[in-house]
C-alpha cells in the first residue's frame, strides 16, 4: 500500500501552497484520481487524517472526484470511455487508442482561509 | 511537471479549474487557489533531478518490475554474463529485507547497491538519488534499477528511468495484464520469464497473454526470456537492451533524454519537454 506515501507527499505540497499565500488554514482539499493511477481513492482517503495531524490541513474536508476512463482513438478519431484493462476504441475496436483521462493523480485545487488579505499577487 | 503555467491543463480536467485568478474566492469568502499538479511533485522533481544525473553521464536506466519470484534478479545475472566486456553494467537492487540480491550481483563482478525499503512496497525516486551517491555512473553505460517484487506499487513511482521493463513469469498465469493493468500499462518491453516452463505449464497461453496487454493499448514488444542451461532464450532482450543503449548514446549527443513511453502520474507526453521547467542541465549540484 502506497497511499500513505501519496497523502503525506499531497500534504508537503498542500502545506507548501498554503504557507505561500499566507493561509492560516486549508479548508478543503480538490484531488481528481482515475482508476489507472494505481491509487485507490478509499485507501486515500483513510490514511488522509494520520498524514494531516498536526498540519495546516488537520481539518480540511478531503473531496476526491474520480477521472472516468476514456481514449481517444487514433484510427477513427472517435473518443469514447473504456474500462481500465480494456483500452480499446468503443467505435472500431482499434487497440490504436490514447487515453484522455482515467490516469490521473492530481491535486486540483484548494481552498483555503486566508487572514485579511492584502491584494496578494501568486 | 510544472504547477504554474496550466500546461498541464488537459480536456479532462480543464473545468476543475474552477477559480478565475489565483485568488478567486468561494462564496463562503475562502480563497480558491487552481493547483493541478500530481500528488507525487516532489518524487517527480527528485525523478527529473535523477534523469538529469544518467543522462550527463551517458547512462541509460532501466526500471525492473515484476512480482516477487518472476526472475528479474535471475535475469540479470544471465544478462551481465552474456553483455561481459561489451556494455558496463551496474544494480541497483530494491527490496523489503536483506542484501542477497545486491551479493548475487557482486559475484558476478558487477557493483551493486541495495536498498532496503523497510516495509515500502515500492522504491521511489528520493531511495534511488540515495543509492546513486554510491555509485560512480561515469563507470557505467547500464543502470539497471530492480525494483521491490510487486505487481501495483512501484508503478506508480518514476525513480528517473528512460525505460520500464516488466517481467511477466509463465507459473503466475497468462491473465496477470488484465488484472494489473496499470503496470503492465505502464512497461515499455514486457519479458515472458521462465518460458522454458511453456510445455510443462500449457494453461499459459502466450497468445492471450499478449492479447490481454494489447487490450491495454500497449504497442510494446512482448518477448520471450529462458535463462536455465539447455534452454537459454536472451537474444531478443540482449537485441533490444543494446538498441536502447544505442538510442541513448544518440539522445546524449543531441542533448535530449527519453520517459518511459507511459507516465504514473497522467503527465500527458506533450508536456514532456517543457521549456521552463529545467532544462537538461539547469539547476543541477552534481558534478
Amino acid at each position: 500500500m502506497h497511499e500513505l506515501s501519496v497523502c503525506l507527499s499531497l500534504l508537503d505540497q498542500v502545506e507548501r501552497i498554503a504557507k505561500e499565500h499566507g493561509a492560516e488554514r486549508v479548508e478543503r482539499i480538490l484531488l481528481r484520481i482515475g482508476p489507472l493511477s494505481g491509487v485507490e481513492a478509499p485507501l486515500l482517503a483513510h490514511a488522509y487524517p494520520l498524514a494531516a495531524a498536526g498540519t495546516l490541513a488537520e481539518h480540511a474536508e478531503l473531496e476526491i472526484e474520480t477521472a472516468p476512463v476514456r481514449v481517444h482513438c487514433i484510427d477513427c478519431g472517435e473518443e469514447s470511455e473504456a474500462t481500465a484493462n480494456r483500452l480499446l476504441c468503443a467505435h472500431c475496436a482499434s487497440h490504436r487508442t490514447r487515453l484522455t483521462s482515467g490516469d490521473e493523480m492530481l491535486l486540483a485545487s484548494l481552498e483555503m482561509s486566508i487572514p485579511e488579505e492584502p491584494h496578494a499577487s501568486a | 511537471m510544472c504547477d504554474t503555467c496550466g500546461c498541464n491543463i488537459t480536456p479532462g480536467n480543464e473545468h476543475l479549474v474552477r477559480a478565475n485568478g489565483t485568488h478567486a474566492k468561494t462564496a463562503d469568502g475562502r480563497a480558491a487557489v487552481a493547483v493541478l499538479s500530481s500528488l507525487l511533485d516532489e518524487n517527480d522533481h527528485q525523478a527529473l533531478h535523477n534523469r538529469e544525473h544518467f543522462d550527463r553521464h551517458g547512462v541509460l536506466a532501466l526500471n525492473l518490475m515484476s512480482s516477487p519470484g518472476a526472475g528479474k534478479t535471475s535475469l540479470l545475472e544471465a544478462t551481465i554474463e552474456a553483455l561481459r566486456g561489451e556494455l558496463r553494467i551496474a544494480v541497483i537492487e530494491g527490496d523489503l529485507e536483506t542484501e542477497n540480491d545486491a551479493e548475487r550481483i557482486r559475484a558476478k563482478g558487477v557493483p551493486a547497491i541495495q536498498i532496503a525499503t523497510g516495509s515500502a512496497c515500492h522504491l521511489d525516486a528520493h531511495m534511488v538519488h540515495e543509492a546513486l551517491h554510491r555509485l560512480d555512473l561515469s563507470e557505467i553505460d547500464l543502470l539497471f534499477i530492480e525494483n521491490v517484487g510487486n505487481l501495483v506499487c512501484p508503478a506508480s513511482f518514476d525513480l528517473g528511468q528512460h525505460r520500464n521493463v516488466t517481467l511477466l513469469s509463465v507459473p503466475e498465469g497468462d491473465d496477470k495484464p488484465a488484472k494489473y493493468p496499470v503496470m503492465f500499462r505502464a512497461a515499455d518491453l514486457v519479458l515472458l520469464s521462465k518460458a522454458d516452463l511453456l510445455p510443462v505449464l500449457d494453461e499459459f497461453d502466450p497468445a492471450r497473454a499478449e492479447g490481454y496487454l494489447r487490450q491495454l493499448a500497449s504497442q510494446v514488444p512482448f518477448e520471450r526470456v529462458a535463462i536455465r542451461s539447455g534452454q537459454e532464450r536472451l537474444a531478443p532482450w540482449l537485441d533490444w537492451l543494446r538498441q536502447e543503449v544505442a538510442a541513448q548514446s544518440a539522445r546524449r549527443a543531441e542533448g535530449k533524454t527519453a520517459r518511459p513511453s507511459v507516465q504514473p502520474d497522467g503527465a500527458r507526453d506533450e508536456h514532456y519537454a517543457h521549456p521552463h521547467a529545467h532544462g537538461p542541465h539547469a539547476g543541477h549540484h552534481h558534478q
